[in-house]
């Protein structure tokens, strides 16, 4: 009775993973037929495959150059967060509390306003200061918006480190800069991957910033071409299809290497925010 | 002195990239945007003239408005309920013994690391093209039922992706807790004759409390917040009748140029979130006690 129940239980969750995964091979299946074909049969195998379609989807997309902006504006954005919410929040933690604490709630309280309450003065702000259609200025728009979840997560871990290791370190006669660089920094390993593959998965996949703050063809970003290529090829899914395969590979391809910070990484964010 | 004066510099220095940056691109923004909700500006002139409560009156009497807010309403109410418990009940499948564990767990949350926008247009595609066809061939009606034309269907359309979107991100959230749920408990609980489903309930809900309150309070706000997956899926058909409160707003702004009406409508959307927030936080931690 035991047995059967459990067989049965991993059959149900098989069906419903094949399910889960279904829409997967529909997106292959047809980016891989012809126009005619998509639309008399879109449930069938391709037959013949026709792998030009992909050839089209990345001209068409500019692939190399959408693929090359999101990767500098995702990597950039993230060092960029992780240096200045790692040097910001060890002062918080550290220094000055009354005041340091003003701060941190200050930022704090950001973290629950939504980025829709203030986009449409963020444009005019960025616009005056002509951060849109460039990628530094992206990439300085990205820490800006990720700065509170970043340094609130870094100043809960930052806490939990005891004091008495920099204590050591500044009678050896180490500076403020010493001791973060060699002692501090290196402890937050675990928090600053976490913070990394949250914003990771914000950042690359991104589709409101970019489409408010980008006018520039050149500048697109992978979700931006993508969006705008299926905006011209309405209903020609063959090559719409090929496009979707063409911008998911890269986020698959990163989950298969690092799987097990991505898991720790959504834990460790959700356990502590 | 002179250590208390570097002491400071120091101080400065380091918080120097951190606070600048969020007061430009946080700060301002926020306390522009209420600013501009009592304004009139269009988003191109450079002047605008103050007009006090008139567009925050103006919301209150936009049916649109409130028929898109509604409509956000409905889709977080039904939303949060599907995505966790369907999150949930993966976290149970995938940590059981199952050997195909790791594949399972990738199998389930692939969908995230797809962007909501190309996930909508994988899904309109299903919709409108591969479900007619399966109606057809094998003859199941309740697929071919039009699903953008109604109202209701496209209400519909639009939960089925966001849960498949995102209960693969709150079953990693729930295995994490059922892992340290102790082993001894349901090994106990089961020499006592407890079936499954009590099992759930009496010991294994209420260990994991914590996680199930993270895990509706990330859900409420993602589906509050959704935007693209609205913007590609149904675009608002049919008849705007699937229009969220996010995409009304940003229509308005960037279709419509009126900017500070939009502006007050972010301001008005914040609040309800924060509102929202606060209330659950409030029921959960009273449930906690």
């Amino acid at each position: 009775m035991k047995t059967k129940t459990r067989i049965s239980f991993g059959i149900f969750t098989w069906i419903i993973a094949i399910i889960y995964i279904s829409p997967l091979y529909f997106v292959i299946s047809n980016a891989l037929k012809g126009y005619e074909q998509v639309t008399i049969d879109p449930v069938s195998f391709p037959n013949p495959i026709i792998w030009k379609n992909f050839i089209e989807a990345w001209n068409g997309m500019g692939y190399i150059r959408a693929f090359v902006n999101t990767l500098i504006i995702t990597a950039g954005s993230i060092v960029g967060i992780i240096l200045v919410c790692s040097l910001g929040s060890y002062m918080l933690v550290r220094r000055y509390h009354p005041i340091s604490n003003m701060i941190y709630m200050l930022i704090i309280s950001m973290m629950f306003v939504p980025f829709q309450a203030m986009m449409i003065p963020l444009v005019k702000v960025s616009s005056a200061l002509h951060l849109n259609n460039n990628l530094p200025g992206e990439i300085i728009i990205y820490i800006g918006c990720g700065i509170p979840m970043a340094m609130f997560l870094f100043y809960g871990f930052i806490k939990n480190i005891p004091y008495e290791l920099e204590e050591a370190a500044m009678i050896d006669g180490a500076g403020t800069w010493r001791i973060f660089t060699q002692i501090v920094f290196p402890l937050l390993k675990s928090i600053t991957v976490t913070v990394a593959i949250l914003d990771m998965l914000w950042i690359w996949n991104d589709f409101l910033l970019p489409v408010i703050t980008i006018s520039k063809e050149s500048m697109r970003t992978l979700t931006l071409s993508y969006y705008f290529y299926f905006g011209e090829y309405v209903n020609q899914w063959h090559l719409a299809l090929s496009a979707v395969i063409l911008s998911i590979v890269p986020a698959i391809v990163f989950y298969f290497f690092g799987q097990k910070y991505i898991i720790e990484g959504i834990v460790a964010g959700a356990v502590k925010g | 002195m002179k250590r208390k004066k570097r002491s400071v510099v120091e101080y400065v220095l380091f918080l120097l990239p951190m606070c600048t940056l969020f007061i430009i691109i946080s700060l301002v923004p926020f306390l522009e945007g209420i600013r501009l909700s009592f304004r009139d500006w269009n988003g191109v002139s450079s002047t605008s003239n103050f007009v006090g409560l008139q567009n925050y009156i103006t919301i209150f009497k936009d049916k649109d408005f409130g028929r898109a807010c509604l409509f956000s309403l409905k889709f977080v109410i039904c939303s949060v309920i599907l995505v966790n418990v369907i999150g949930l009940a993966l976290a149970l499948a995938v940590n059981s013994k199952l050997k195909t564990k790791n594949v399972l767990r990738t199998v389930f949350f692939l969908p995230q690391l797809i962007g909501g926008l190309v996930v909508g247009y994988i899904w309109k595609f299903i919709f409108s093209n591969v479900f007619p066809k399966m109606a057809e061939s094998l003859h199941l009606s309740f697929l071919d039922v039009g699903w953008f034309t109604s109202p209701a269907y496209a209400f519909i359309a639009l939960l089925i992706v966001f849960v498949w979107q995102y209960s693969g991100y709150l079953m990693i959230i729930y295995v994490a807790a059922l892992q340290n749920v102790p082993k001894e408990l349901i090994e106990s609980s089961k020499i006592d004759g407890t079936d499954n489903f009590q099992r759930l309930r009496m010991i294994i809900l209420p260990l994991i409390r914590n996680s199930v309150t993270i895990c509706i309070f990330l859900s409420i706000s993602t589906a509050f917040k959704m935007y693209d997956l609205n913007v590609s899926l149904t675009g608002g058909a049919p008849f705007n009748s699937t229009v969220s409160a996010t995409f009304y707003i940003y229509r308005e702004a960037f279709k419509g140029n009126r900017f500070s009406y939009a502006a007050a409508e972010g301001i008005l959307f914040a609040l309800a979130l924060g509102v929202v927030t606060l209330l659950q936080m409030k029921l959960t931690s009273q449930k906690e006690e």
